[in-house]
C-alpha cells in the first residue's frame, strides 16, 4: 500500500488540463479522487434518495393525520403517538411480532446448526442431503407458502398424515393457538439453508487438529461442541443471528398469504399492521407512526447485537 | 468431527437425514403432483402421492384467468435488471470504498451504510407517495429503482467492498505503471478477479426480486402489471376462496425453472454464498 502511495505522488504529469502555473491539475491523486466520487455517485445517490430523505418523511408524516381516501393531510403534533399508545390492538401485535421473531431465531438457528453439524460428518451423499435442505430457498417465497397453505388446512395433507397414525390435527392456521406455530414454521424451512450453508462453511475452517487434540485428552463429543465448536463458530453465529432477527421483522407475504393476520389478531405482526392501516384503510399518518416504530425496534436490536459481539464472539487473539 | 463413524452411528445418521428431509422436500412433490390431480381429488382421502386421473387441466386455466404469461415475462425482466443493476451500482461503490482513498470516504461509507440498517418496510410509506407523486404508481419503475439504487443493494456493496479490500495490491501497482486509469484497473483487473463476490450478488439479488410481495401489491394495480409472486394469489373462485389445482399450478410453474437452474448449479451456488465474505 505504501508503495502504492509513492507511486501515486511520483506520477508524472499527464494529461490535458494543466494550469497556467506549468502545475497539472488534473493529478493521478486528483484523478482518483475524482474516480472514487464518480464510483460511489449512483449508490450514495441511491442512499439518499430512497433511504434517507424516506426516512426523514417517515418521522415528517408521524406528526400529521393523513387520510388519502378524505384527501385530508393536517399536522397533528403527537397525536398520532397518542393513538400509538393508547390503541388496543398494538400490544398484540407487538406480542405476535416478538414470538414470531423470538421463535423463528430459535428454531432456525438450532436446526440450522443441527443440520450443519449432520452435514458436515463424513458421510458419503451429503452433497445430497445439503441439496435436498437447500431447494426451499430457491423457491419461489409465495409459491412455498401456498403449498404450506394447501397441506395446513383442515382437510388438508398434513391433517390426513396424522389420520393415518390415530391423530386429529387442528385447524393449523385458523386456530388461535396454532397459527403462529405454523407461519414460524413455514418461514423455517424456507430459509434454515441458507444459514445452515453458513454454518457449513464456518464448521469446515474449524481445524481438525483441535478435535485430534481434544479426543486425546479424552474430551466427549458434547464437550468437544460446547468448548471447541461453538465459539470457533461464533462470528457466524451472531452474522446469522443478526440477518436471522431483521427478516423476521420483516416477515409479509407469509402471513398475507397464510393467515391475513388472523384468527382475531392472533398473526398480525408489525409490518402487516403497518401494511393494513396505510394501504387498506388509507391512513398514511398512522402508517408513518408504526414505521418509526419498527425503524426504532429495528435500531435498538441491532445496536444490542452488535454490543453483544464483544462478549460473545470468541477471537483467536 | 471425528475421523471414524461406526456402521450403526451411520445408520442412524442416515435414518435422521432422511426424516429431515421430509418437510423440506414434501411440500414441492406435493404442489407438482396435486396440481395435475382434478379439483374433485384434491382433498381425497387417503390422500395418493400420485395423482390417480393426471391431467393439465388446471395448468389451462393457469392461463385463461390472467394474462400469465405476460406476469411471467414481467418477473423475469424485473429481477435480470434488478440484478445488473446492482451488480454495477454495488461493484462500483464496493471498489471505491475498498481502494480508492477521497476526502470524506468514511463519513461517505457511513451515509451508505445506513440502508442496511433501515428494513425498506419502515420506508414504503414515503416511497410510495414520491412514486405516486412522480406518476409512477402501477409501473415498474419502483420495484426497479428502489432494489437497485436503495436499501436492499447496500448489502451488496458492503460485501463487494469486503472483497475487494482483500485483493492484492500489487496487482494494481503494475497496472498503474502500465498506465491504466482507475476505471480501466476496475474494469480489466478488479472486476474479473472478483467473480465469486459478483455470483453470490447476483444470485441473491436475483432472489430477492423474484421474491419481493409487498412492493408489488403496494405499488401495482393491473393485472397486465403484476409479477408474479402478486399473480399467484389472484386465482380465486367467486367467493374469493382459492382455486387451489390452479394456484398449485401456477406455483409450479414459477417454482420449478427456478428450482431446475439451482439442481443444475448448485455446487457454485452453495459454495458461492457460504463464501461470500460473511465470515
Amino acid at each position: 500500500m505504501k508503495t502504492l502511495e509513492r507511486a501515486r505522488s511520483a506520477a508524472p504529469p499527464s494529461g490535458p488540463g494543466e494550469s497556467p502555473a506549468g502545475r497539472p491539475f488534473w493529478t493521478m491523486r486528483r484523478r482518483d479522487q475524482l474516480a472514487g466520487y464518480l464510483f460511489i455517485a449512483p449508490q450514495l445517490a441511491g442512499s439518499v434518495l430512497f433511504v434517507l430523505i424516506p426516512l426523514a418523511l417517515v418521522f415528517w408524516y408521524s406528526f400529521h393525520e393523513w387520510n388519502t381516501l378524505a384527501g385530508t393531510f393536517n399536522p397533528v403534533g403527537l397525536d398520532n403517538y397518542r393513538q400509538l399508545a393508547d390503541d388496543p390492538k398494538l400490544p398484540g401485535v407487538l406480542r405476535a411480532t416478538a414470538v414470531f421473531s423470538v421463535g423463528l431465531v430459535v428454531l432456525n438457528l438450532a436446526l440450522a446448526l443441527a443440520l450443519a453439524v449432520l452435514l458436515n460428518q463424513r458421510l458419503r451423499g451429503s452433497t445430497a442431503f445439503r441439496t435436498f435442505f437447500f431447494s426451499p430457498v430457491v423457491v419461489s417465497l409465495v409459491a412455498w407458502t401456498i403449498v404450506w397453505g394447501f397441506l395446513l388446512q383442515k382437510n388438508g395433507g398434513i391433517n390426513a398424515g396424522l389420520d393415518l397414525i390415530g391423530v386429529k390435527g387442528p385447524n393449523w392456521l385458523r386456530d388461535e393457538t396454532w397459527s403462529m406455530v405454523s407461519v414460524i414454521v413455514v418461514q423455517v424451512f424456507k430459509n434454515v439453508g441458507l444459514n445452515m450453508v453458513l454454518f457449513l462453511a464456518a464448521l469446515q475452517g474449524v481445524p481438525r487438529e483441535l478435535y485430534e487434540a481434544a479426543t486425546v485428552d479424552g474430551a466427549g463429543r458434547w464437550r468437544q461442541f460446547r468448548q471447541i465448536t461453538l465459539p470457533l463458530i461464533s462470528p457466524t453465529i451472531l452474522l446469522t443471528s443478526i440477518i436471522t432477527v431483521v427478516g423476521s421483522l420483516q416477515v409479509f407475504a407469509q402471513i398475507a398469504v397464510l393467515t391475513q393476520g388472523g384468527p382475531g389478531d392472533s398473526t398480525t405482526v408489525l409490518v402487516y399492521y403497518l401494511y393494513q392501516q396505510a394501504f387498506k384503510f388509507h391512513h398514511f399518518g398512522y402508517g408513518a407512526t408504526l414505521s418509526v416504530l419498527l425503524f426504532l425496534i429495528v435500531l435498538v436490536l441491532t445496536v444490542i447485537q452488535w454490543q453483544m459481539r464483544k462478549k460473545w464472539v470468541f477471537h483467536e487473539s | 468431527m471425528s475421523p471414524e463413524l461406526s456402521t450403526r452411528a451411520k445408520a442412524v445418521l442416515y435414518g435422521l437425514l432422511l426424516v429431515l428431509c421430509v418437510p423440506f422436500v414434501f411440500p414441492t412433490w406435493w404442489m407438482v403432483t396435486s396440481s395435475l390431480k382434478p379439483a374433485s381429488d384434491i382433498f381425497a382421502f387417503p390422500p395418493s402421492l400420485f395423482p390417480k386421473n393426471p391431467g393439465v387441466d388446471a395448468y389451462a386455466k393457469v392461463f385463461e384467468r390472467q394474462p400469465f404469461v405476460q406476469q411471467y415475462v414481467n418477473s423475469m425482466y424485473i429481477a435480470v435488471l434488478v440484478t445488473l443493476g446492482t451488480l454495477m451500482v454495488s461493484s462500483l461503490a464496493g471498489y471505491a470504498f475498498a481502494r480508492i482513498r477521497f476526502r470524506g470516504q468514511n463519513a461517505l461509507f457511513l451515509v451508505v451504510l445506513t440502508g442496511l440498517l433501515i428494513p425498506s418496510e419502515v420506508t414504503i410509506v414515503p416511497l410510495f407517495q414520491m412514486f405516486n407523486k412522480w406518476g409512477l404508481i402501477d409501473t415498474h419503475w419502483p420495484l426497479i429503482l428502489v432494489p437497485v439504487l436503495g436499501a436492499p443493494s447496500v448489502l451488496a456493496t458492503f460485501i463487494m467492498r469486503q472483497f475487494f479490500i482483500a485483493l492484492p495490491g500489487e496487482l494494481e501497482e503494475a497496472a498503474r505503471m502500465d498506465g491504466l486509469g482507475r476505471f480501466a484497473i476496475f474494469c480489466r483487473i478488479a472486476l474479473p478477479l472478483a467473480r465469486p463476490a459478483l455470483a453470490a450478488v447476483a444470485i441473491f439479488t436475483f432472489l430477492h426480486s423474484w421474491n419481493l410481495y409487498l412492493e408489488p401489491i403496494v405499488y401495482l394495480s393491473t393485472p397486465e402489471m403484476f409479477t408474479l409472486p402478486q399473480a399467484l394469489t389472484q386465482y380465486v373462485d367467486a367467493y374469493g376462496g382459492p382455486m387451489w389445482n390452479v394456484q398449485l399450478a401456477a406455483a409450479s410453474l414459477t417454482a420449478l425453472p427456478v428450482l431446475a437452474v439451482f439442481v443444475v448449479a448448485q455446487r457454485q451456488f452453495v459454495e458461492g454464498l457460504a463464501h461470500t465474505g460473511l465470515k
